[in-house]
């Protein structure tokens, strides 16, 4: 009997434990709320092939408050729905969207500022907005004048040397030294090493380098001295065999060019400096021409030959590499020599107008320097002036 | 006919891929594209004749007995047996032809990379010889330079970091400036010669 009025008592207890509210849990922390971007500007995208939009707005004010950055949302109507289509972190206010399905209808596009311990904020509408491609890139339009410019200067000069004007050329070492380092080769009998560079056929000191091979193939032909031609890339390779074959039959020597003068080592950059290396090692060029663009094998190349006792003539327009041929060749051709030394060495006029247009154009690029710079230094807004006019996208 | 073709063909390629760089419509942007593709597609077969020549030019060694001849041998070997690997066991990562690159190749063309120190060594040598007033100079401005950009040097003369900096930022920065006006100019003016066929060494004559 008191085992059974005690459970009762510990069952009522129970109850009335139950029943009464214990100490009010703490209520989860409100997620703050911050106000919106805005100022949401959106339109098509300048200069471009179309299907983008870009959009533009003032941060929200309250970005300390916790904002980590902004969602971009874009529907076909005003009203929605709208999905996101992009994100970008607090602190910028721009976004292109790239992903347009069609140029020629109308988006609308919202932004919200967004983070982990805030409410979504209200969304800044901007709309309707069409993307659509252009047929002409505006932001390159000082790049457009400069190059008509300087095409009609070339011409200009090229007129005037067809015309039998005497154009004055100084006095390049590098390249008056071809004939005597090709000389040397000859008293030596040893061959003439050649270099085409590390690039791809498509750089332009390439082709310079190319241009000059020309030159170098056609005067070893005449001499009679032999070629070693290590390629780097496949189709300079094939290109480079061409131009020296040509050169042969141009002297009218072409049973003396030698098929395996010009070859392909590898396209390894190591793999070619070492393979240079040890022809230069072996066979002890008389002469090593180092032509286009060159990379840090420049000076273990260089230093080599150096070693070896040969001439060298080294041109580049690798700025970093420049400094290495100074130190380890002979002679070296800095920058626009290389671009001129075709011209030069082939002394055709017409070729050698376009080194004067080169010239004037470099003294037209002085002037411009130096009004730019005094116009920058007038103000602030002139300042800018000059910098979207000689900026280009 | 031999070079008018490829001169016809530089020409309106050349001038149309300078309007391209004017327009950037779709049409522009897919031709630019295609032909890059075509470059890629181009350089496979130039790859095929570039390694015949490879191949035939350390033939033509071994049968001459040129000097260093053994050495085609191990060349001729060595891709042999890289290509016969690749094509049997294929070129996947921890494969045997990848471990041939990772453990082998790699490390000789790291060694060839390494061995850059030494050469500089050897060239500074030569360059900082005082042998004419153009030399003195980078002699004592390399000095400047080199002792600014190390804790010896601020506390030599507090002032010496600051001005190693402006060597760098004002008298060196106009000269690399000044060289890279030339080169835009003068790879203008080449662009401008193949295009309008004036140049023609790229196809072995002038005429």
């Amino acid at each position: 009997m008191r085992t059974i009025a005690l459970a009762g008592l510990v069952l009522l207890w129970t109850a009335w434990a139950a029943a009464i509210p214990g100490p009010a849990a703490a209520p989860p922390p409100q997620p703050a709320t911050v106000a919106p971007p805005s100022d949401l500007a959106a339109g098509d995208t300048p200069n471009d092939a179309g299907q983008s939009i870009s959009l533009t707005w003032r941060p929200s004010p309250d970005e300390a408050l916790g904002v980590e950055g902004y969602e971009i949302l874009r529907a076909e109507s005003a009203e929605g729905p709208y999905a996101k289509v992009g994100y970008v972190p607090s602190g910028f206010g721009s976004f292109d969207d790239q992903a347009v399905p069609r140029d020629g209808r109308d988006f609308f596009y919202r932004v919200r500022a967004v983070g982990a311990g805030i409410a979504p904020s209200e969304v800044a509408a901007a709309g309707p907005a069409r993307s659509s491609q252009q047929w002409y890139n505006a932001a390159r339009t000082n790049a457009l004048v400069g190059t008509l410019l300087f095409t009609l200067i070339v011409i200009y000069f090229i007129q005037g040397a067809r015309r039998g004007r005497h154009l004055f050329i100084r006095r390049i070492a590098g390249l008056a030294a071809v004939e005597e380092a090709v000389g040397r080769a000859t008293e030596m009998g040893k061959p003439i090493l050649f270099c085409p560079g590390m690039d791809p056929v498509t750089s332009i000191s390439t082709l310079a380098a190319l241009n000059i091979l020309g030159q170098v193939a056609k005067k070893a032909a005449e001499y009679d001295t032999p070629l070693v031609v290590p390629n780097r890339d496949p189709i300079v390779y094939t290109v480079a065999e061409a131009i020296v074959k040509e050169a042969y039959a141009e002297i009218g020597r072409p049973d003396a060019y030698n098929h395996d003068s010009v070859f392909y080592l590898t396209d390894s950059q190591m793999g070619y400096t070492s393979g240079v290396n040890g022809i230069m090692a072996r066979e002890r060029p008389a002469t090593n021409f180092f032509m286009g663009y060159f990379y840090a094998e420049s000076l273990v190349l260089a230093e080599t030959g150096a070693a070896t006792g040969a001439i060298q003539i080294a041109g580049t327009d690798s700025i970093t590499q420049l400094p290495f041929f100074i130190t380890a060749c002979d002679y070296t051709l800095m920058g626009e020599e290389l671009y001129a030394a075709s011209a030069y060495l082939g002394k055709q006029p017409m070729l050698i107008g376009t080194l004067k247009a080169q010239d004037w154009s470099k003294a037209l690029v002085g002037l411009l320097l130096v009004a730019g710079a005094a116009l920058a230094l007038s103000g602030p807004g002139l300042r800018q002036f000059v910098l979207r006019l000689l900026s280009i996208d | 006919m031999k070079k008018n073709v490829p001169l016809a063909i530089v020409l309106v390629l050349g001038v149309l891929f300078a309007v391209q760089y004017f327009v950037p419509s779709r049409l522009s942007q897919r031709l630019y594209d295609t032909t890059l593709e075509w470059d890629i597609i181009i350089s496979i077969p130039a790859l095929a004749i570039a390694v015949d020549s490879l191949v035939r030019h350390h033939v033509v060694r071994i049968r001459q007995r040129r000097k260093g001849w053994g050495y085609s041998w191990v060349y001729l070997g060595a891709a042999a047996v890289m290509t016969a690997i690749g094509f049997s066991g294929g070129i996947s990562e921890g494969g045997l032809f990848m471990n041939l690159f990772t453990f082998a190749l790699a490390p000789m063309q790291s060694t060839m990379f390494a061995i850059l120190a030494f050469y500089m060594t050897s060239a500074a040598y030569r360059a900082f010889r005082a042998r004419s007033p153009e030399a003195t100079v980078l002699l004592l401005s390399a000095f400047v330079v080199m002792l600014g950009l190390i804790p010896v040097g601020a506390a030599l003369w507090r002032g010496l970091p600051g001005l190693s900096e402006w060597m760098m930022q004002v008298p060196n920065m106009a000269s690399k400036r000044g060289i890279t006006f030339g080169i835009g100019l003068g790879s203008a003016a080449t662009i401008l010669k193949i295009i309008l066929g004036l140049e023609r060494s790229w196809l072995g004559g002038s005429e």
